[in-house]
């Protein structure tokens, strides 16, 4: 297995106050790796410097070719804006594909093949006509991972994705994203808050306070005084 | 017809309604963006500028469009880095500007001239404020902003949908950003004086909203926009010309029924979509249809969906067959759905 990211002692940080200090981790081919922390721990921040829309500060932030060729497939946190937008679900995945597209302002059909194979493999071609604002929250976020998918099927980043669903749109989503890594080999990279939920999925766990608190395997996590603590004490552990 | 005939026999009402239409066009394809973005303030805020730097450059003696264009491009870029930055809450942030803009231009202007009927009509608009360079500046800017959107309304699309992920994308967002905004400057300022400070912003936000309540797509909301826009500039200019109201005012009032209209309209389909499955599993298996034949009809009578659920559900002996309790599990699926609706 190759690695994609890795960071070795980055730091990132905004005009005058670094965010994350001193991080060092890799992510490999076929990780699911999910990195949690508390507000303002620097996890975005962390998210923003993977995708490139945010230079380290300092360190070495090495990613692997492949992915600088394709791209990182991204799941944004939803802004209030995003629920009440009039598109269909076509258009939405579509704009997925404009980072092939170079400078040609139209999509060429092989870019609208790569649309609805991502559709059918989250099981939303029914939708496709459908308005993005009409559907449940989970069906707005497979429409998100299939945009991100069309940009590419290699990595996907999501931030806190599960924002919002109600508790079993969760399970599909966690099932969902499960599916994508075991079956696709789709590397994941999931910020999240709900550490018990995805403790079982996931096969890395990084624990950001600036800096890192934790990295390694969710079995290791589970000893550590952080993981006790935000797993809610001795038998927190579901 | 006829008064149509005889307002074109004008020249000042040709200028108005080749100007006018021009300028709601843009106004109102960039609104489609602004609105969606939740920046239709900053529409308001620019005409203030606007309206502020007017008043300087005649109290001073200049003419007024090469010192209001810059700015109020000057004015844009500020609004939209406020909106941007977020650290000041940014829809207070403009009200204030708009408000101290304002405030300027009215202390300069009864300082020096007084209250003329010429800022009369700078605040509330003149059908004869076009003259032949606004025209040509109008359909440059028109051709401009369609080219834009024939072009680029893939990216523009994505851009605003999602400003993050179209960055992740490598989208150039703050050329996006900032030819938008320097566009919106030059679209208000030329729009400003036929339809008024007070009245311009207007044009950018009825057509995006009024559009939003009936189309479901992106590229429909942004053609019914531009078509609303024109048809209802014409119609205002043509009411104003024959009950003699002012024209802002009046274009303004014919859009307000246009989006009274289609809220009507989506009301009106909305009880017919309802019916329509959404998720996928819905569509399959006999129940479904079953559903639609027991309980369609009764969709006539205007209740609310989840009361024909119960009436449904008590109207069937519960479990009886198969196919009732198929039924029900495609309606508590569609149930499901309603309860989610926003």
């Amino acid at each position: 297995m190759s690695t994609l990211i890795t960071c070795r002692h980055v730091d990132f940080g905004y005009e005058n106050h670094d965010a994350v200090i001193d991080l060092t981790m890799e992510v490999a081919e076929g990780d699911y790796l999910c990195v949690v922390g508390a507000n303002g721990s620097g996890k975005s921040t962390l998210v923003k410097g993977l995708l490139g829309l945010l230079k380290p500060a300092g360190g070495e932030l090495v990613v692997a070719e492949e992915l600088r060729r394709t791209g990182i497939g991204y799941l944004p946190q939803q802004t209030a804006a995003q629920r009440d937008f009039p598109a269909t679900v076509w258009e939405v995945v579509l704009s997925g594909t404009l980072n092939r597209c170079g400078r040609r302002p139209f999509y060429s059909r092989e870019e609208k093949r790569l649309a609805a194979s991502a559709m059918e493999k989250l099981d939303i071609m029914p939708l496709k006509n459908h308005c993005y604002r009409e559907l449940s929250g989970g069906q707005q976020q497979r429409v998100l991972i299939a945009r991100a998918l069309c940009a590419t099927s290699r990595m996907l980043i999501l931030d806190e994705p599960i924002t919002g669903l109600d508790p079993s749109a969760i399970q599909d989503f966690y099932r969902l994203v499960r599916r994508l890594n075991r079956e696709e080999g789709v590397t994941i990279l999931m910020v999240s808050h709900d550490v018990v939920g995805v403790i079982g999925q996931a096969n890395k766990i990084l624990h950001l306070q600036q800096r890192v608190l934790f990295f390694g395997t969710p079995e290791e996590y589970r000893g550590t005084e952080a993981g006790r603590r935000y797993l809610g004490g001795e038998d927190g552990c579901l | 017809m006829s008064v149509i005939l005889e307002m074109l026999s004008y020249p000042f009402l040709v200028r108005a309604f080749i100007g006018g239409i021009m300028i709601s066009l843009c106004a109102a394809l960039l609104g489609v963006t602004l609105v969606l973005r939740r920046y239709s303030m900053i529409g308001d805020g620019l005409s203030h500028v606007s309206f502020g730097a007017l008043s300087v450059a005649v109290a001073v003696g200049w003419s007024p469009l090469p010192v209001s264009i810059p700015v109020v491009i000057l004015a844009a870029f500020f609004l939209l880095r406020i909106t941007e930055n977020g650290k000041m809450k940014s829809d207070a942030a403009i009200a204030m500007i708009s408000a101290s803009a304002l405030a300027i231009g009215i202390v300069v202007t009864s300082l020096t001239t007084g209250m003329t009927t010429d800022v009369s009509s700078y605040m509330f608009g003149s059908i004869l404020a076009m003259s032949k360079g606004d025209v040509c500046l109008a359909v440059v800017l028109s051709a401009v902003v369609l080219g834009l959107f024939a072009v680029c309304r893939h990216r523009i699309f994505a851009v605003t949908f999602d400003e993050n992920f179209s960055k992740a994308a490598g989208i150039n967002v703050s050329f996006y950003n900032i030819v938008t905004a320097v566009l919106t400057a030059v679209t208000i300022v030329l729009g400003m004086r036929m339809m008024g400070a007070m009245l311009i912003s207007s044009l950018v936000i009825f057509p995006a909203l009024t559009s939003m309540r009936l189309f479901k797509s992106f590229r429909g909301v942004v053609w019914s926009s531009g078509i609303l826009a024109v048809v209802c500039f014409c119609i205002g200019i043509t009411a104003s010309y024959a009950f003699s109201t002012p024209a802002g005012a009046s274009v303004v009032l014919v859009n307000l029924g246009a989006f009274l209209l289609f809220g009507l309209a989506e009301r009106m389909l909305r009880k017919r979509i309802r019916w329509q499955p959404l998720r996928p599993g819905a569509r399959q298996g006999t129940g479904y249809a079953g559903d639609r034949r027991g309980v369609g009809p009764r969709g006539g009578s205007g209740k609310m969906p989840r009361q024909k659920i119960t009436a449904g559900r008590h109207g069937n002996p519960a479990g009886a067959s198969d196919k009732a309790a198929a039924a029900a599990d495609g309606r508590e699926k569609q149930g499901g759905r309603t309860d989610n609706d926003p």
